[in-house]
């Protein structure tokens, strides 16, 4: 007995130190507080009197992806404001999209926004939800085809266009020799982005794949990609997350290249301020889910609709280290 | 078996009581587990009892079933195939490649496809029954094979990562009502795969309760070295057990060329565990020796119904996969306790 209870007052001892520990030991600096306070300040209450519409939102995010609660948290708020019960589900492969696609028909909601990374495979539930009455809205990724299967609109950014854009602003910045890393092999937004760089960027551009859910693979492929070419200026990572650990190949590799990336996070952003990232191209991932719901709304509450049948581009935008300072903030709490 | 004609009655031959032979049913845990989630989600999804919804449920369940079932069976057979989530890609590919590339009939693919498609279960089966590997290495090569194939193969062929859409070519659209059509009742769409999944349940229902191969497949499971001693041929099952899925893998990769008309490469990739998670909550023993193709069934079912049950109770999909893990362990351990109750009653 007498030891049971010393178990119980060593275990009660080491609780206090922790508490004692947490509370002395406060931060006036960023953490679960700061995060707070921001998300205080950026708070949504409805502000019409429509009556409670349901909306969803089918994409073809991976599990724990940081750029689609990106989108979330603009559908969210906007669905906020507009008194809107939101939805969401996800799935990587084209057939269990449409599958989703089709359970949210199935509940016979009011609005519905799809990617189309898979065209083909929701041709047909597209064509259901609108045969069922069901607005539908594409964005991110389908932009040719969203008119073709008879959405609405089509709201993010050209893939295309955005490659090119990165290939004007390297040439702008001297470069001579880059590469496009490709994190996903198979995605083929990915594919066009290279493909724009390559179309504008009066250099030489080649592709390095990667495997992009192994990051110590990413970083010893972008390092070894460096040390056998040292005449490699500029290396355009995809996505946030692989700009930081592009960056750490470069200095593995003792490379003077410039890294770039498309894309946004807080990280990124931060790198853009110290300078060891060159620039960023953002599609705007909050205005994408932000505007998709809130355009439903308009739809539903007026019949309007942006973009006179073509698609609204939220991107892309060239962010250096002058807008990053201000953009910091935005990333960190997850609406940028 | 000559002891049975004895006086007195082998106990194997003992006619059993009917409930006695439903505990002794591998399925049955499963069969509880289905009825609990079915009712789990008519309850906190209100839309999940409409016969659309119903059809969708059955829909994404006969995508994972008409693999599952014949996965099963090689887990009984005692072997394990890690390659089935890409070869169903590989197949899709191969037909709709050589269809487009050689302009011939969708059909004269299909065919290609399948000769194709079984080539590689043979590979499977034949470097295992060779080389005495463990199937998890044999396959786990054959996976990494096909999936670099896969893509090496499209990109080189076609240019980009999906193949070019083979909708206007000949042939199309009969292959599209064996593979992938749906039946309008009432404003219900049912899809074909429905058909093609229970189909093949009942096929290797009677293959593995009636016929001799069905013992052959539940001696190897048991062991191979006993089953070789009394005779069954051990290499010949394991080898066709793998072109039993190399032929489902055909049949789900045609309904994924059909429905889209084109294929994307990189798919496929870590569906051969839903297969496998499938069959084992369909009560097939990672060890072999024991399960049932209706379990698969009901383990695609059960996969099906919280894959899509989460969408229409409107849950935060983010917590998904915890759902289904905790569901494989209960499903799991179920079937261990029904399975004890079973052998202490006999």
């Amino acid at each position: 007995m007498a030891r049971v209870r010393t178990g119980v007052r060593a275990v009660s001892a080491v609780l206090a130190a922790v508490l004692g520990a947490t509370l002395a030991g406060c931060s006036s600096t960023g953490g679960k507080r700061a995060e707070e306070r921001a998300a205080k300040a950026s708070q949504g209450r409805a502000n019409v009197d429509t009556p409670r519409w349901t909306f969803a939102m089918v994409t073809h995010s991976g599990d724990g992806d940081t750029f689609w609660d990106i989108v979330q948290n603009g559908a969210k708020q906007a669905a906020a404001k507009d008194n809107i019960k939101f939805l969401y589900a996800h799935d990587v492969e084209g057939n269990k999209q449409a599958q989703n696609v089709q359970a949210m028909i199935d509940q016979k909601v009011d609005g519905l926004i799809v990617t189309l990374a898979k065209p083909d495979a929701m041709k047909d539930v597209v064509a259901k939800a609108k045969k069922a009455g069901i607005p539908v809205i594409t964005v991110n990724s389908g932009s040719d085809k969203s008119m073709e299967f008879g959405a609405l609109t089509h709201i993010g950014q050209d893939e295309t266009i955005a490659g090119e854009a990165v290939g004007e602003e390297l040439n702008k910045r001297g470069r001579k020799k880059a590469v496009c890393v490709l994190h996903e092999q198979g995605n083929v937004g990915h594919e066009q982005r290279c493909a724009g760089v390559k179309k504008s960027f009066k250099g030489d551009l080649q592709n390095l794949y990667v495997e992009g859910t192994n990051m110590p693979n990413v970083q010893s492929s972008i390092e070894a990609k460096l040390q056998s070419d040292k005449d490699i200026d500029a290396v355009v990572t995809l996505g946030a997350p692989f700009a930081p650990t592009a960056v750490k190949a470069a200095q593995q590799a003792g490379s003077k290249a410039e890294v770039d990336t498309f894309d946004l996070n807080a990280k990124v952003a931060d790198a853009l301020q110290d300078g060891s990232l060159g620039f960023a191209v953002d599609q705007d991932p909050y205005l994408q889910g932000y505007e998709a719901v809130d355009l439903l709304w308009l739809y539903r509450y007026n019949r309007d609709m942006l973009g006179g049948g073509r698609p609204v581009l939220t991107g892309p935008q060239i962010i250096t280290k002058d807008d990053a300072k201000t953009l910091a903030e935005y990333t960190k709490r997850g609406t940028r | 078996m000559s002891t049975a004609t004895t006086a007195q009655a082998d106990e194997r031959l003992l006619r059993q009581g009917y409930l006695r032979r439903l505990m002794g049913r591998p399925e049955l845990g499963s069969v509880v587990g289905a009825a609990a989630v079915f009712l789990f989600f008519s309850f906190v999804a209100d839309s999940f009892l409409q016969p659309s919804s119903l059809s969708t449920v059955l829909y994404a369940s006969s995508t994972i079933g008409i693999m599952a079932v014949p996965v099963a069976l090689l887990m009984i057979g005692g072997e394990f195939d890690l390659s089935t989530g890409v070869m169903v890609t590989s197949s899709a590919l191969v037909s709709s490649m050589f269809s487009y590339q050689m302009t011939a009939n969708v059909w004269v693919g299909i065919g290609v496809s399948l000769l194709i498609t079984l080539a590689i279960g043979f590979f499977n089966g034949f470097m295992l029954t060779r080389t005495k590997l463990p199937s998890f290495i044999i396959t786990l090569g054959t996976f990494l094979m096909l999936t670099g194939l896969n893509l090496g193969f499209t990109k080189l062929i076609s240019g980009t990562v999906s193949t070019k859409t083979i909708g206007d070519m000949e042939g199309f659209d009969s292959a599209r009502a064996v593979f992938a059509s749906h039946l309008s009742i009432g404003d219900v769409d049912l899809q074909v795969t429905i058909l093609w999944w229970f189909g093949l349940v009942a096929l290797a229902t009677w293959v593995l309760l009636r016929t001799r191969v069905g013992n052959w497949i539940f001696a190897v499971g048991g062991g191979s070295d006993a089953a070789r001693a009394v005779g069954v041929p051990v290499n010949k099952t394991k080898i066709g057990l793998y072109m039993g899925v190399a032929f489902c893998a055909w049949i789900s990769g045609q309904h994924l060329l059909m429905s889209y008309d084109v294929v994307q490469s990189g798919e496929g990739v870590g569906n051969e565990f839903l297969y496998i998670i499938a069959a084992v909550i369909g009560g097939c023993l990672m060890t072999g020796g024991y399960g049932s193709a209706i379990g698969s069934a009901v383990g695609a079912f059960i996969f099906g119904m919280t894959s899509k049950g989460i969408v229409y109770a409107q849950w935060n999909p983010d917590w998904f996969k915890f759902f289904l893990g905790a569901m494989l362990l209960l499903a799991t351990l179920l079937n261990a306790w029904v399975r004890k109750r079973a052998e202490a009653s006999k």
